[in-house]
This record gives structure tokens, C-alpha cells and sequence, in this order.
């Protein structure tokens, strides 16, 4: 019958559409698998919260010069959950992050191994790393004040106590209260002042607010260029990029760049780091890449093309870094601030300082 | 009587419906268990003295924009364009599923591009009328609560407009005529005859967009809006305190719940089913004048501000930064992305088809209950979701490790976790209700009698799937195809955290791009995974509409 023998057509070609995507998918599979599982000598895994592009070109160099390849797995959040799951069977040989407290929880969840070599004892100051070496500093950038080059005048601001003067009523701009990079800046003041008068100067902060916290750091010193507020925080490399990127240039150039309490404590520095994890299965490989990270070429290229300061002293800044100056920074113990970022949380919170002016 | 393979008796179906509907459930009960075992923290009370309540709020707001949102313009688009003819009618059609292939969070960014203070539509006012400071006039900000109703609405819509249109096209236009004889006017056929038929299908949509919505980080994240997902990644990430963001995820899991439950509980009373097999393509009544320019108006607006201009306002960009953008693996992150959502399609409508099917014959209750239960992954944020399906996976993996390290003294490393099979997984489990929605609401409208007429008639119960069923319900199979393989391309929390090493996808790309700030490079990728969707689209659409004829099919006359 017509009808029959249509509907065998029609299975026909579905056996054949089916088989031919279980095929493919087969094969695709395959290969991935391969792909994964060759943990060769001669490898390096690394769960990391640092973005991709900033370091293929490290790890680029990294295999020209040693022949180790480096496999990557980049996400914004949950690598510490991956870590637990997979447990001491789990192919991560490090972890990197873009700043510290996340580094400290992988250390207290207990999978940073201890790390010490000559080399890496040498490049890396006693205050970056870790007094057992199960963590490592690798570069550094300050949390400073943008201010408006035409309405704010040099010297009218020197601290981050003075952001909370009301004559800057209705002139600053900040990202998200409960963002790191904001949580790191409100866990120092709390290390130096305490927590009471910490949240004070949190709500005479948000108070002074021009908008709704909200963006990135580069949409503060945009806000700026724009007339919409006079000051902004902000983290150092964004001047850095912002001037290197054609449309962003002019927004940079709207403001220079205040580092506060100077006759203090100092500006408040955050760092990004790496650890080698426990149970490393390239555990060799892994001591190698954190040793270049921290040597003179990729300290170069971190402060070439990220704007960051190097923690391995002696290492030249880029022209554009050095242009904004020496500066003092904070020696506050690192632990102690990623220690504090709870109770950060807990002061924007109070404060309901996301809500805006 | 057919006896059937036993795989169909009813204990062995019950258990084997159980078995998948749990496996499914496995990563979302993981979030659940992490959350009941933790213990209430400090963190509780502190979020609910302070800023908790505001989330919750604004949760509640959005999900209430959103879904008034897109069941006018889902619901209306549908209507207009499948009972209507009117000029561009015949290209909506299709183009109005096109938002379903823009991932939200690009929508948003482009927007903010777009509408914020330097964007270019605030600086021709500022050109135009001579204002200089932001102090000077007044704009809605883009950045708020109403901004991120308006993006949502716009990537979402489609899901309602897609079941709305495929439950006017699976109608009968008897039931419409009747009531048109018995005096009823156009809009009362719509209000109280078509909209009342299409009910569930419209529903189903409701409840997948208000799921997205609630679940959803990256638009209200770059609008800083803080919702309940807010509260839970601060929780998780800020206070390292798993349990507390796993309870907070259990208390939106609750939430949509609820909206299930209520929505089904309003459903039960009114059973409809398509009473009649004479089907016909209704005939497109013309609209002409104002009424056809207003038609055509009101259903390019969705598809503009979902599709057309965020697609102009990337490809521009990608224009700009193309040599650069092209140096990435471009055919392989594509070919990586197509083959993902196609294999992630075909797993989620076979266990769909698996459940609906086998819930439609009937499976004791629990195995019932776990079928809805499988459903629950898609109102789970993505990145919560990862974890939920990292815990079992590597439960089983470093079980598996230790147990040959034992036996045999070999390590055989990971074997699921970090694979393709990890995320296929969680595609299957936060996607399965897309598939399973569409296709239950398919073979809702299929009458019981169908069923015993074919069963009568010699089939058993595979026969009757595969020859009456499948066949009838082709077009919510598709597009149940379709939403699956869609939603995986733009997926990318869970992506991020699951994939193997190397494994980089379109929305990783763009996302790792757009991280290093690298916009005008991220548009490529952006824009890519809008094309990848269009081919699908466009394929199913035609297929969909194909379909609106099946009832003059000889496959189903014989049935008949």
C-alpha cells in the first residue's frame, strides 16, 4: 500500500539520520576523550579564574622555552567545586586566580601543595607568597581613585577616608559594592580602622554617589570623561588599557590617576597568584610554570600587556605604568584581607550600599 | 491482545521511568541535599535583615514584567500571523523565532551599548537638542529592573510564541468555525474558543521563559539588578558557603514550584482535547489597510528589537575587528557548538518522548513524580547546576579509581568527569524540560481514543508511538528539537565549569572575549551563535508549518 510504503521510506531515512548523527557524535566524542586523557609527561593542567587571552601568550612562551605544553580550563566560578569533586583521581596540577582570597580557599580547602624553590624564592618577595609556598603572588595592581583632569583639582583628595566627605556629594562613580576587587578596598579599611567606622565611611561613600552602583571599573572613569560623576575607583591597569584601545582613549584621558593615603598605610594592592595543588600528577611541570611566571620574561609580559606591576623586583615597569608614578603601597598582611571579605559583604550589605544614593 | 515487549508492562515501565527521571533529578537532588545538610548559617539571618528581602523582590517583579511581557507578545504574534494574512506576514513567521538564537546576556550588552549615556541614541538627542550635561533631560535607564524586563522579554518571547503558534496550527478549524455559526465574533473565537485550546502549550511557554528568568545571572549581572541569583552567588562565592547559596537555589526551586503546581492545578479542571481528525489549514483571513499595516507593525517590533537590531549592531562590530576575530579556530569552535547541541537535541526529545509517553500510559505514581521532578534543572542556575552534576559524577569516578587502585593496583584516573559525556549530561538535565514540555503538551492534545483505536486496531504500545503518535505530534517534536539545540549553543556557566581542558565553544569564546573586555572581538562569536541557530530555525519552521496540513496526510487517514 502507498501509505506503507511511504512510511517504510520515512524510516528508512530516520535509521539513516540517526545512525549518521550517532556516527558523528561518536567520533567527536572520541577525539575528545583522546584529547583529554593524554596526560603525558611533558604537561601541564591548570584550573584557572585568570581569562585565557591574558595568558596564552605566557604560556605560549612558557612551551617555546621547555617544551611543556599547558592545557587550560578557564571559568569565572565553581573550579573550586570541580576541584572537590574530582578529588586526589583529578588531573588539575594548578590553580590560578586574579586575586587572592579565592587562592587562600583553595588553600584551606586543602588542596594547595607547598612549593619552595631557589628560583621562586628569589623572584617573589616574603609578602606576595605564602610562608609554607603553598601560594604564590605573581603580579600585582593598586585600587586607586580616578578623578576628573578639568573639576578635580590635584591634592583635594589624598585618602580613601576623604571619599566619604560630603563635598564630593553627588560626584562619585564605583562598580557593585559586593564585587572582589570593592570587597578587597572595604576588607583593608577594615584591617586599618575597624568595622564601625569602616561601615560610617561605607554609607558617607554611598551617600556621595552620583548613580546606582553599576558597569565595570571602565565604565566609572567613562562616567567620568562624560560628566556624570568627578571620581571613580577603579584598578590601575584599566588606565593602561583603556588608553591602548583607540575609542577608549579619550575616557582615559578625561582622568589621571590619585593613589590615596600616601602619608598613610598606602594604597590598597591586590594580587593574582597561582598554587600547585596537592596530588599533582606533573607536579615537576607545574614548579616549572609557576617559575616562569615569576621570572624576568613573563613578569615583562604581564606588565607589557596587562599594566600590572610586577612582584619580582627589579623587573622594569611598562612607560605607560611608570607614567602614573611611584607609589606606597599598603604591607598589610594579604591573608588577613582575604580574610576579611566576608565581613565586607557583611558592611555593603548593612549598608545596602548597592541601592545607590 | 498484544502482550508487547515486557519492557511495556506497567511495573517494568514504572521502574524504568523512575530510573531515568531520577538519574536525570540526580544533579538537582545533589543541589537539594547539599542545601537540606548544611545547616542554617548566621548567613541566613544576616542576608534576611539586610538585603535579602529586596532580592526577592525584585525577583518577583521581573518574573512578573517577563511573563505579562511575553505572553502579550508571544500569544498576539502567534495569533496574527498563523490566522492572518498581511503584508510580511508569510516572513515573521519564521523570523519571529529568530530571538531564540540570541543569547540574553549579548542582547543585554548590546543594548547598553546602545542606550547608555554615550550611546549613540542618547548623543543624536543630546545633537539634536542642544542638552550638555546628563543633568539636562531625563532617560530610562537601560541598567535597572525595567531594562532587564525589556531584554528578557525580547530573547524569551519566542518560546510562547513557538508553542503558542504550534497549538493554532494543531487546532482544528472546525472548533473555530463552529463558534463563529453560534455567533460568536472574531475576538470572542480567539478569547473563548482558540486562547482557552491553546492554553496549556501558551503555559508551558510561560513557565520556560519565567524559569529563565529567575535562574538567569548574566543579564542581571551586567545591569547589576540584584535578584535572588545575586544573593546566591555571593553567598556561594563571597562567603564560601556552598550550603547557604545551595538553599537559596532551593528556595527558587521552590518558588517555580509552586507557579508549576498552580498552573496545573488550574489546568485539571479543564481538559481539551482536539475532538475532531478533519483537520484543515485554517484559511488566512486578509487584513488590509491600517489593520494589516498595524499587524505587520506590532510583529516586527518583537523580531527587530529581539534579533534584527542586536544582529546589525554585531555585525557592524564584527566588521570592524574581523582579521582579528578571524584568527580564532573559527570552523572548529562552530563545528564544536553544532555538534554539542545537536547530539544534547536528539538525547533530550528521546528521553522526553520516553517520559511523556510512558506517563501518557500510565506509571505508578512515584515514577509519576520523578518524571516532573526531571524537569526541575532548568530553573537551576547554570552554574549551580555544574556543581549539582559534578558531586555525583565525581562520587562515581573517584569510587570507580579507588576501586581498581584496590583491586587491581591500576589508577584509571577520571572517567566521566571533565568529558564530553559530563556535559552532555548537564544539557540533559537542565534542558530536558524544553523538550519534555513541548512534547507532552503534543500529545495533550491528542485524544485517549486515539490510543485505544489504534491499540484496537492490532498496534502495541511501541506500534502506537511510532506509527499515530510520533507522526501527529511531528511539529512539537520538532520544535522541541529546536529549543534544545538553541538553548545548548548559547549555554555558559555550566559549559565553563564541566568542559574538558582546551575545549573551547562559541559562547566560551565570546565570553572569554568579552572578559578581556575584548567586545568588538566578542561580536564575531556572538553573532555566530545567532547564525548557527538561524539554519535550525528556518529548517523547523518550514517543517512546523508543513505540518499545519497533516491532517489531509494519507498516513493518518488510514489511521483514521
Amino acid at each position: 500500500m502507498n501509505a506503507d510504503m511511504k512510511s517504510h521510506r520515512r524510516k528508512r531515512r530516520l535509521a539513516v539520520l540517526l545512525i549518521g548523527t550517532a556516527a558523528m557524535a561518536a567520533g567527536f566524542l572520541l577525539g575528545e576523550i583522546r584529547s583529554v586523557s593524554a596526560e603525558e609527561a611533558g604537561q601541564v593542567d591548570v584550573y584557572s579564574y585568570r581569562q585565557p587571552y591574558l595568558m596564552e601568550p605566557l604560556f605560549e612562551a612558557f612551551t617555546e622555552q621547555t617544551g611543556i605544553e599547558v592545557n587550560m580550563v578557564y571559568a569565572k566560578a565553581g573550579l573550586l567545586e570541580r576541584l572537590k569533586a574530582e578529588g586526589e583521581a583529578g588531573p588539575a596540577d594548578m590553580f590560578l586566580t586574579s586575586d587572592l582570597p579565592r587562592l587562600v580557599e583553595v588553600q584551606e580547602a586543602g588542596f594547595a601543595a607547598p612549593v619552595m624553590t631557589d628560583t621562586l624564592a628569589a623572584n617573589i618577595p616574603a609578602q606576595y607568597r605564602q610562608e609554607d609556598g603553598k601560594w604564590w603572588g605573581l603580579t600585582q595592581r593598586a585600587r586607586v581613585v580616578y578623578a576628573s583632569r578639568d573639576r578635580v583639582p590635584e591634592g583635594e583628595l589624598t585618602t580613601y577616608q576623604g571619599l566619604a566627605d560630603e563635598k564630593w556629594k553627588g560626584r562619585i562613580c564605583i562598580r557593585p559594592g559586593d564585587h572582589p576587587y570593592n570587597l578587597g578596598l572595604i576588607a583593608a579599611m577594615i584591617a586599618r580602622h575597624g568595622e564601625e567606622r569602616t561601615k560610617e565611611w561605607l554609607r558617607g561613600v554611598k551617600a556621595n554617589l552620583a548613580r546606582r552602583p553599576q558597569g565595570n571599573d571602565r565604565a566609572q572613569v567613562k562616567a567620568i570623561y562624560e560628566d556624570q560623576c568627578d571620581l571613580a575607583i577603579g584598578n590601575t591597569y584599566y588606565m593602561g588599557k583603556m588608553l591602548a584601545d583607540p575609542e577608549q582613549r579619550k575616557w582615559a584621558e578625561a582622568a589621571y590617576i590619585i593613589f590615596p593615603d600616601q602619608n598613610g598605610a598606602g594604597a590598597h594592592v591586590n594580587i593574582s597568584g597561582a598554587t600547585v595543588l596537592e596530588g599533582a600528577d606533573n607536579r615537576e611541570e607545574a614548579v616549572a610554570l609557576l617559575e616562569f611566571l615569576s621570572g624576568d620574561k613573563a613578569q615583562e609580559i604581564y606588565a607589557q600587556s596587562n599594566y600590572e606591576y610586577p612582584v619580582k623586583p627589579g623587573v622594569p615597569w611598562s612607560d605607560t605604568v611608570a607614567s602614573w608614578g611611584e607609589f606606597k603601597a599598603d604591607t598589610v598582611d594579604l591573608a588577613v584581607i582575604a580574610d576579611l571579605h566576608d565581613e565586607a559583604l557583611r558592611l555593603v550589605n548593612e549598608v545596602d550600599f548597592n541601592a545607590g544614593p | 491482545m498484544d502482550a508487547g515487549p515486557p519492557l511495556f508492562s506497567e511495573r517494568a515501565r514504572s521502574g524504568l521511568t523512575l530510573l531515568v527521571a531520577l538519574l536525570v533529578a540526580f544533579p538537582v537532588a545533589a543541589v537539594a541535599w547539599i542545601a537540606l545538610t548544611g545547616g542554617i548559617g548566621d548567613n541566613w539571618q544576616h542576608l534576611w535583615e539586610t538585603v535579602l528581602p529586596g532580592y526577592v523582590l525584585n525577583s518577583i517583579k521581573l518574573a512578573v514584567l517577563v511573563g505579562i511581557g511575553v505572553f502579550l507578545a508571544g500569544t498576539a504574534c502567534a495569533w496574527l500571523v498563523t490566522m492572518h494574512d498581511f503584508p510580511g506576514a508569510r516572513f515573521l513567521e519564521w523570523a519571529l523565532l529568530l530571538p531564540l538564537a540570541m543569547p540574553a546576556y549579548v542582547v543585554a550588552f548590546v543594548y547598553t551599548d546602545l542606550l547608555e549615556y554615550a550611546g549613540p541614541v542618547q548623543g543624536t538627542l543630546r545633537d539634536l537638542f542642544g542638552w550638555q550635561t546628563p543633568r539636562d533631560y531625563w532617560f530610562p535607564e537601560i541598567r535597572s529592573l525595567g531594562g532587564a524586563g525589556f531584554v528578557m522579554t525580547m530573547s524569551f518571547f519566542p518560546y510562547v510564541y513557538l508553542l503558542a503558534r504550534t497549538a493554532f496550527l494543531e487546532q482544528s478549524l472546525c472548533a473555530l468555525e463552529v463558534s463563529r455559526t453560534l455567533g460568536c465574533t472574531k475576538w470572542d473565537a480567539f478569547r473563548r474558543v482558540a486562547l482557552p485550546l491553546a492554553w496549556p502549550s501558551i503555559m508551558v511557554g510561560i513557565m520556560l521563559c519565567l524559569m529563565e528568568t529567575l535562574s538567569d545571572f548574566g543579564v542581571v549581572d551586567l545591569f547589576s539588578v540584584q535578584t535572588l541569583t545575586t544573593g546566591l552567588f555571593n553567598v556561594w562565592l563571597v562567603m564560601g558557603d556552598a550550603a547557604g547559596g545551595a538553599q537559596i537555589a532551593l528556595v527558587l526551586l521552590v518558588f517555580i514550584a509552586g507557579l508549576v503546581w498552580l498552573e496545573r492545578r488550574g489546568r485539571i479542571r479543564r481538559a481539551y482535547y482536539v475532538q475532531t481528525s478533519r483537520m484543515k489549514s485554517p484559511p488566512r483571513q486578509r487584513l488590509y489597510g491600517w489593520r494589516g499595516a498595524g499587524a505587520s507593525l506590532l510583529c516586527f517590533l518583537p523580531f527587530f528589537f529581539g534579533f534584527l537590531l542586536p544582529a546589525i549592531i554585531l555585525a557592524r562590530l564584527s566588521g570592524a575587528r574581523l582579521s582579528t576575530a578571524l584568527s580564532l579556530d573559527f570552523a572548529a569552535l562552530v563545528l564544536r557548538s553544532v555538534t554539542l547541541g545537536g547530539a544534547a537535541a536528539l538525547l533530550c526529545v528521546a528521553v522526553a518522548v520516553g517520559l511523556a509517553y510512558s506517563t501518557r500510559l500510565g506509571v505508578s505514581r512515584p515514577a509519576a513524580l520523578a518524571a516532573r521532578a526531571a524537569s526541575f534543572g532548568y530553573a537551576v542556575p547554570g552554574a549551580v547546576l555544574a556543581i549539582g552534576v559534578l558531586v555525583p559524577f565525581g562520587f562515581f569516578d573517584r569510587t570507580v579509581n579507588g576501586f581498581m587502585e584496590s583491586a587491581f593496583g591500576v589508577s584509571v584516573g577520571l572517567i566521566l568527569s571533565g568529558t564530553v559525556a559530563a556535559l552532555l549530561f548537564a544539557y540533559l538535565v537542565r534542558f530536558l524540560t524544553l523538550a519534555h514540555g513541548t512534547v507532552e503538551s503534543g500529545l495533550s492534545r491528542l485524544r485517549p481514543s486515539l490510543d485505544m483505536a489504534a491499540r484496537t486496531l492490532g498496534r502495541g504500545a511501541t506500534g502506537t508511538l511510532r506509527d499515530v503518535h510520533l507522526p501527529l505530534i511531528r511539529g512539537s517534536l520538532l520544535t522541541a528539537i529546536l529549543l534544545v539545540f538553541v538553548d545548548v549553543i548559547k549555554e555558559l556557566p555550566a559549559t565553563l565549569v564541566l568542559r574538558p581542558f582546551n575545549f573551547d565553544t562559541l559562547a566560551t569564546t565570546a565570553y572569554s572575549l568579552a572578559a578581556d573586555e575584548r567586545f568588538a572581538e566578542a561580536a564575531l562569536p556572538s553573532l555566530a551563535i545567532a547564525l548557527a541557530g538561524l539554519l535550525p530555525v528556518l529548517i523547523i519552521s518550514r517543517a512546523i508549518t508543513k505540518a499545519r496540513d497533516f491532517g489531509a496526510s494519507p498516513e493518518t487517514e488510514v489511521l483514521m
